[in-house]
């Protein structure tokens, strides 16, 4: 039985994964996620991949909300700007897919620097303001540049390839977006074990103590906004990849309200509540869905009825959620995890 | 030659002029005191050192450079250390993590390396930890709980951590804004020899802010007094303590 972690060096007190335990699970878990795509349908495997994608935008958006306390209602404009640099460099610059990943984060995290400049400034409400602001300004310009972005028709992307491999089904794109998503998440949760992830915790706990125990406010909020939004970019990127298609009803202000509602389900300032946020924003809706059309096979005339009840559900579920535990499912997660770290031996 | 000299600052807010004409000079390696009656001005004036309020006039100088021009995290990384009189820790970060944040500027992890940790961030990030817990987390003997969240601990403790935090910056000056309000005798106690251990073992320059005056006149080398933003007198501590005007800010005048 586990009774504790014996450690003698620094080195492996500051390990993310303290012991053998945790460990074994991790690879448990890569395990599965290699399994996955051979075992799972096409609909599963289609859920997984917009869920993968959701998980990098809203580790992205995490990042500045949740540990650098800057909010953010910009957020979807953000992966848009992202979608559509791939989008425009693919489709008439022939920019091959992997460079387009990385030139979509670059332009995402321009706009972010720039939106974000007023944060030196503006605070709380009035940087949530100010971000819409960007969120609209930057739809209307998906809508009507249209030289460039093709208006409310969008952009149709050609297949893309990765190292001469054309990605033209689910099943391979899976396994790009479960790279992209383990590099996102790993760079995220380094940041956090140095000195740039504390500057932004103290820059959200307390902006005044932070300056004056050395931090740039004006560089750590730049970064935050600059990182947030390259990983928006990238997700951006493999989002409109993985549709082929690119029109401005992608990135809507719902949708940045969405990714906000994400990362507050899945617990603020938690690299795995981000995770968690974005699955459970992706797949329970699918889930209430599914199980309200099998109410309606038993009871055919209710379904007219029944099916506007999804959003009730799901707004309810929000509801409950944020009432019994405000820190989120990542708090959920730790509790159970504590729990069974003992068992059966609680105390 | 002093380390830090504080020349004819005045601090106005629109009409109200919070510090006016103040000037002292603090010597290497003494503690200096900073007293008076509530709104006398005292965390204005470690305010104008840190760099948080700009003087309307006069200038602060470090080790004889003008830092008028810097601003408050540049004066951090030169060595000015601080704590606040409403505890100002970061309470979504443990003890540990609340320490090493007041190492910030004295690291070097960029955006890029610290996105992929291993190699330089880590090797910086572990010669940090142990820095901190043999310098700091054992000096101030708070070892039982550098992994809980700040918020958790009690108020005195609290008041230590932020020490510790200020000590991780390794400052020269050390600018302390009560660090014993609200605490019982025991804690007193040993926040004064805490203090003067930092004096003796580092040769750090202390400039405090306290209402206990029994402590003050214990630890101080030389006290200012402050009132209205005005200088009343500075010196040792029994020189202030016998200075009629001293005596009359805080006991009013004799009748008759």
């Amino acid at each position: 039985m586990h009774i504790g972690d014996y450690r003698v060096t620094y080195a492996s007190d500051e390990a993310v994964f303290v012991n053998a335990t945790s460990r074994f699970w991790l690879g448990i878990l890569f395990i599965f996620l290699l399994t996955f795509p051979f075992l799972a349908g096409d609909y599963l495997l289609f859920m997984a991949n917009v869920t993968g994608i959701t998980i990098i935008g809203a580790v992205g958006l995490n990042i500045l909300t949740g540990f650098a306390g800057q909010i953010s209602l910009g957020h979807a404009a953000f992966i848009g700007v992202g979608g559509y640099t791939a989008a425009i460099f693919s489709s008439r610059f022939d920019i091959p897919f992997l460079l387009c990943l990385l030139l979509s984060g670059i332009m995402a995290a321009l706009f972010g620097i720039i939106v974000g400049g007023p944060s030196l400034r503006l605070k709380g409400l009035y940087l949530g303001i100010a971000t819409l602001a960007a969120q609209l300004i930057l739809e209307f310009v998906f809508v009507h540049w249209e030289s460039v972005t093709g208006g409310i028709r969008g952009i149709n992307l050609p297949t893309p390839k990765v190292f001469g491999i054309a990605l033209d089904n689910d099943f391979k794109f899976y396994f790009v977006i479960l790279t992209l998503v383990i590099l996102c998440v790993t760079a995220a949760r380094n940041l956090f074990r140095t000195r740039v992830g504390r500057a932004f915790i103290a820059i959200r706990d307390r902006d005044i103590s932070a300056e004056l125990m050395g931090i740039n406010l004006l560089q750590y909020k730049t970064y935050a906004f600059a990182i947030s939004s390259f990983m928006a970019g990238v997700a951006g990127c493999l989002y409109v990849n993985f549709l082929k298609t690119v029109t401005p009803e992608y990135f809507p202000l719902l949708e940045s309200v969405r990714y906000l509602a994400m990362i507050i389900v899945g617990g603020l300032g938690s690299i795995l509540g981000a995770i968690f946020g974005a699955i459970f924003m992706t797949f329970v809706p699918e889930m209430i869905k599914s199980l309200l059309g099998l109410l309606g096979a038993i009871f055919p005339t209710a379904m007219s009825f029944l099916f506007p009840f999804q959003q009730v559900i799901f707004g309810l579920l929000i509801v409950g959620f944020l009432v019994f535990e405000p820190h989120g499912l990542a708090e959920i997660w730790y509790r159970i995890k504590n729990y069974f770290r003992l068992w059966p031996f609680e105390h | 030659m002093s380390i830090l000299s504080i020349e004819d600052v005045s601090l106005s807010f629109g009409g109200l002029e919070v510090l006016s004409d103040v000037s002292f000079s603090v010597e290497p390696g003494e503690i200096f005191a900073i007293i008076g009656p509530n709104g006398a001005g005292k965390t204005s004036i470690l305010n104008v050192i840190s760099g948080f309020y700009r003087p309307t006039k006069g200038s602060v100088a470090f080790n004889n450079k003008n830092m008028d021009r810097l601003s408050a995290d540049k004066r951090a990384a030169l060595g000015l250390g601080r704590t606040f009189q409403n505890i100002a820790l970061y309470h979504g970060m443990s003890v540990l993590d609340n320490i090493k944040l007041g190492a910030h500027s004295l690291l070097n992890t960029g955006l890029f390396s610290a996105l992929f940790y291993w190699g330089a961030a880590h090797k910086e990030e572990i010669r940090l930890r142990k820095e901190i817990e043999e310098e700091v987390i054992d000096f101030l003997e708070i070892e039982s709980i550098r992994k809980k969240p700040v918020g958790s601990l009690a108020y005195g403790l609290q008041k230590r951590v932020e020490l510790a935090r200020a000590l991780a910056m390794r400052p020269k000056i050390l600018l302390m804004d009560e660090p014993v309000a609200g605490m019982n005798a025991e804690e007193t106690e040993d926040m004064a020899r805490f203090i003067l251990d930092i004096k003796e073992e580092h040769n750090t320059t202390i400039v405090l802010i306290e209402h206990d005056m029994k402590m003050i006149m214990d630890i101080s080398d030389r006290v200012l007094v402050l009132n209205f933003g005005h200088t009343l007198a500075c010196g040792t501590p029994l020189e202030v303590q016998k200075h009629p005007r001293v005596i009359e800010a805080y006991l009013g005048q004799k009748k008759g």
